[in-house]
């Protein structure tokens, strides 16, 4: 995966496996783990955006479609955590090859569209079963992640579970890019018609990227719901899906970006009350001055500031 | 590196807060985001109780604090907040949050910590374990069914839906509408109301003959009118808050449905500016409605009336506005914490049982309150008097 | 009121929500044309469309007839505007970041609405007095036939304007091919900077006659740039009238749902109907694929 990368991993991990002897506020602990969560989803994202060059305005419908599923599943069907959080995995999967496979053959923004027409139909649909999914009034009484009869209650042990999560699809998403498929896939964003006469069955591989972003969504959403032991509608719209995509885009389209997009994004509303009810109007002035000025994204932009004022000397 | 400096900047933003000699209490609201529209009320309400109470020298000489935290109506912003007061603020209660979502979410949180929580969200949910629920939904005769067991920390000073609609019914009722139609919004208020709505009915001996829904972002409900216009309905009885309720006025009011089936709208009617909104169709409609939409004109002796009266006339001279029904639920619930305290001091389970066994003929402003185990909202269908827009004034209806 | 009046009206409230649609759409379609980008941020043009036609008739009190063509100059500055400070220095990046942009706009535009207009919503009142008309035992509002009469004009002035003038068939080129559209002299640059004016412009229309009868709110915007966009496609992407029927199709669809069906799901009907569409025919009711295959993307 390359020696910067694992150099970083290594760093990034031991400073997480510390953070809670340091920081044993349960506020800030809970803080982390919504960071863990929504860096899970990004993390999928980015992959299907800065690789695969597709974007997708629906992923909170796959976040979703995990929550409901472990949520759902568990307290009503009596399936075990385990099983339904599988489950969740595994129609994130249909519905991801439901939706990729026939727009495959179109240009981007149909795919773009298409997502969007799909998040927004999966939330009519938590809205809509209210039988099932409790509508819009919520889902309560999610159990708590039970290892081997132990609940994985209280901040630490959740803390140490999401990020322990996080960390292993961090490893298995670094790998993917270093691997033929990462290369292949960076070679359709260079040209899609000579990858093509290379031999490499791009569609094919996009649909396969999309799938594991759906993937990384569904585990988020799960982890979401076991969390928070209450979901509703709201949580999983297109504002949602938006706010993902910004993460994304914030932090530069590279895994490393999506982990700092999530962060800065989960903590910002925490710090952002002093501007009150402009939140949606600084998400957009953020979100257009990053696509005017760093359309790299932070990470990237920043990382070429810093050279550029080396440089400079 | 670069993103592990970043992320350790990013992470470095922490801070302490002081104790001088306060009681603190936390206040969630979803004072920006989509549900502003209840959290800002609600804010601007209890800021204006606690100048209140510290301009006559706070409880026993000690000041109240309010630390009030956004949560912009997103639930996960709700449990950190719930977090936060508690742990780094040590609060000695927390009102909020603002909606049944919110609420719902922080419920495990204060629980947890042993603290009090005054829930402004709507639903009986929210004070009633999930097992009860579904032994009330699960009965023979659900419209019989009150809750016996209340969740132990929580409570909450928003009617419930079920007894706004049993005035609607019982009005129904007395003037022989027995066969009545519902449109509902597809959002938690108006699925909840629709659930009480059809379980309710049969105690009134009412049918319900046309069961209509429609989004919140409708902008055209034409469509369900047309099909209740051509049902054997009486009446109309349409349950959602925000703009769809003048929607649904309009729209009832250019399909000529005005004396034929008449249009009773929910308790979230209660504001002058959805008349002005509606213009001439807001004639006639109906909505059980508090005191305070009509409390000049109420009896002198009313024991709500003065508790009314104060807060009506400081919000609007403090706000120059109409008091906006949200800020009623604020305003009730802090009140009670400041009793509580005032009786008990600052100790997390007296005030908890004061709340529960000392809040009896309480007079707020949305209600008289009777708090007990097993029931931990408070106020009845007594709280509301069916309103009748007569030329673009609320009057008792007839 | 019988079976037979009850699905003319649905008939009726279906053809004024959809002529909306078909607006909308309309105003994805010419930019769709003149740039091969999606404008997602299409949906606030309406809304500020009706927002600032409140603020010159309410607040500075000025009649229709001058609050009107203001408004529309005004949301078509704000296009203008709009594609020079966001869309031409991104002329280069790749699709992706052109799509996300038009969000980030819609989201900022919602922002400054929300801003300076809070969340409540506002009415204006109708262009022409007067009660409901019955037809056949179902209700239309005047208001309606200004909505169905605006978007009339737009199509026939969008059709004269692209069928016949120079202008009109130079913005066409643009899509097609760039280089070749400059090498004959169309200056793209301002093609493309009238077309997001034009869509603008549009838009305000839309959102002026759709206020008196369904009021508007800052985020009005978004829902109606998804049902304008499935509008555009379902009628064949950059195809004027093919919006507006695809509209009106979408909009009576709607309306039987709800009326017929199950009214929970009435939103659902426009998605359900794209996702069909760009499964089976991408290039809509009216389009060609060879003609898609050929545009620059």
């Amino acid at each position: 995966m390359g020696k910067n990368n694992f150099r970083t991993l290594i760093i990034f991990t031991i400073c997480l496996g510390v953070f809670p002897i340091f920081i044993q506020s349960d506020y800030f602990l809970s803080i982390m783990i919504f960071i863990g969560i929504n860096a899970i989803a990004a993390m999928g994202l980015s992959l299907l955006m800065g690789y695969a060059g597709q974007i997708s305005l629906g992923h909170a419908a796959f976040f979703g479609i995990g929550a409901y599923c472990s949520s759902v599943l568990t307290v009503k069907f009596g399936f075990s955590i385990f099983a339904a959080f599988i489950c969740g995995v595994f129609l994130s999967v249909v519905m991801a090859v439901a939706i990729a496979v026939p727009t495959l053959k179109l240009k981007g923004h149909y795919l773009a569209v298409a997502t969007l027409g799909f998040g927004e139909i999966i939330y009519i649909i938590f809205n809509e079963l209210l039988d099932i999914t409790g509508g819009p009034s919520g889902f309560s009484g999610i159990p708590h992640i039970t290892f081997f009869g132990h609940a994985v209650e209280g901040g630490i042990k959740y803390f140490y579970l999401v990020w322990a999560i996080a960390i292993l699809l961090l490893i298995f998403s670094l790998n993917v890019i270093y691997s033929r498929i990462g290369r292949a896939l960076r070679a359709v964003h260079g040209s899609h018609v000579a990858t093509e006469a290379m031999g490499v069955n791009v569609s094919w591989l996009k649909v396969q990227v999309f799938i594991l972003s759906a993937v990384y969504a569904s585990i988020g959403g799960s982890l979401y719901a076991h969390f928070v032991t209450f979901i509703s509608p709201p949580t999983f719209s297109l504002f949602a899906s938006i706010l993902l995509l910004i993460m994304v885009v914030i932090g530069g389209s590279n895994i490393w970006g999506a982990l700092l997009g999530a962060g800065i994004l989960t903590i910002l509303p925490q710090y952002l009350t002093a501007f009150k009810d402009f939140d949606i109007l600084v998400y957009g002035v953020i979100l257009m001055a990053i696509l005017l000025f760093m359309p790299e994204g932070l990470l990237n932009g920043l990382t070429s500031l810093v050279k550029w004022l080396r440089e400079k000397r | 590196m670069m993103t592990f400096t970043l992320f350790t900047i990013v992470l470095c933003m922490a801070f302490t807060s002081s104790g001088w000699a306060v009681h603190k209490v936390g206040f969630v609201a979803a004072i920006t985001g989509p549900a502003s529209f209840i959290g800002q009320p609600e804010r601007e309400a209890a800021l204006m109780v606690q100048e209140w109470i510290n301009a006559a020298g706070g409880i026993k000489g000690v000041p109240i604090e309010l630390i009030i935290v956004d949560t912009k109506g997103v639930e996960a912003d709700a449990v950190l907040a719930a977090k936060k007061l508690i742990e780094t603020d040590k609060v000695l209660l927390i009102i909020g949050a603002s909606t049944t979502g919110e609420s719902m979410a922080m419920i495990p949180i204060c629980e947890k910590a042993e603290t009090p929580m005054i829930s402004m969200g709507a639903a009986l949910s929210i004070v009633t374990p999930e097992d009860e629920m579904k032994r009330m939904e699960a009965s023979e005769k659900p419209w019989l069914e009150v809750p016996k067991k209340q969740r132990y920390w929580i409570f909450k000073t928003t009617q419930n839906d079920a007894d706004a609609i049993e005035k609607i019914y019982t009005y129904c009722q007395t003037k022989k509408m027995e066969k009545v139609a519902i449109m509902t919004v597809s959002t938690g208020f108006g699925v909840e109301g629709r659930k009480q709505l059809k379980r309710l009915a049969p105690k009134y001996g009412i049918e319900i003959v046309s069961d209509e829904l429609y989004g919140p972002k409708d902008t055209d409900m034409t469509v369900q009118l047309t099909k209740i216009k051509a049902s054997p309905a009486q009446a109309v009885i349409n349950w959602t808050i925000g703009p769809s309720q003048i929607i649904v006025t309009k729209n009832w009011h250019d399909l000529g449905m005005r004396g034929k089936i008449p249009l009773i709208q929910s308790y979230g009617f209660g504001n002058k500016e959805n008349i002005r909104l509606a213009g001439a169709a807001a004639e006639g409609v109906l909505a059980p409605l508090g005191l305070i939409n009509y409390v000049e004109k109420a009896n002198p002796k009313h024991p709500q009336r003065a508790v009314t009266l104060k807060f009506k006339t400081d919000y609007e001279k403090r706000y120059k506005k109409e008091v906006p029904s949200f800020a009623i639920l604020a305003h009730d619930a802090l009140m009670i914490a400041v009793d509580a305290l005032k009786a008990v001091g600052p100790d997390k389970k007296k005030i908890r049982d004061y709340i529960e066994n000392n809040i009896r003929n309480w007079p707020g402003v949305g209600g008289i309150f009777k708090m007990s185990p097993t029931d931990h909202t408070g106020v009845g269908m007594d709280a509301f008097e069916m309103i009748e827009v007569v030329r673009g004034e609320w009057e008792l209806a007839k | 009121m019988t079976l037979s009046s009850q699905i003319l009206q649905f008939f009726f409230t279906g053809l004024t929500v959809g002529s909306i649609y078909g607006m909308v759409g309309l105003g994805f379609g010419i930019i769709y044309n003149a740039t091969t980008i999606i404008n997602l941020a299409q949906g606030e043009f309406v809304m500020l469309g009706g927002l600032i036609m409140v603020f010159f008739t309410t607040v500075l009190k000025f009649p229709l007839y001058i609050g009107c063509p203001l408004t529309i100059v005004g949301v078509t500055v704000i296009g203008a505007l709009f594609e020079f400070f966001a869309i031409h220095p991104l002329r280069n990046a790749s699709l992706l970041t052109l799509v996300i942009i038009t969000i980030a706009a819609s989201i900022l535009f919602r922002g400054i609405a929300m801003f300076i207009w809070g969340k409540d919503p506002y009415a204006l009142p109708p262009f022409t007095l007067g009660g409901p008309i019955i037809i056949g035992g179902a209700v239309i509002m005047p208001q309606a036939f200004w909505v169905l009469g605006a978007s009339m004009i737009i199509v026939i002035f969008m059709g004269l304007f692209f069928g016949k003038t120079i202008i009109g068939k130079a913005m066409s080129a643009c899509s097609f091919n760039p280089m070749a559209a400059s090498l004959m002299g169309i200056n793209v640059r301002k093609m493309i900077l009238l077309s997001f004016a034009l869509s603008a412009g549009l838009g305000a229309v839309a959102g002026v006659v759709i206020t008196p009868i369904s009021l508007m709110e800052y985020d009005r915007g978004l829902m109606l740039a998804v049902k304008g966009f499935c509008a555009a496609v379902l009628g064949g992407l950059g195809i004027g009238y093919g919006a507006v029927v695809a509209g009106f199709l979408i909009g009576i669809l709607e309306s039987f749902t709800a009326g017929l069906v199950h009214s929970g799901f009435k939103d659902a009907v426009a998605l359900v109907i794209l996702l069909f569409i760009l499964c089976l025919k991408p290039s809509g009711i009216f389009g060609s694929e060879e003609v898609d295959s050929i545009k620059k993307l």
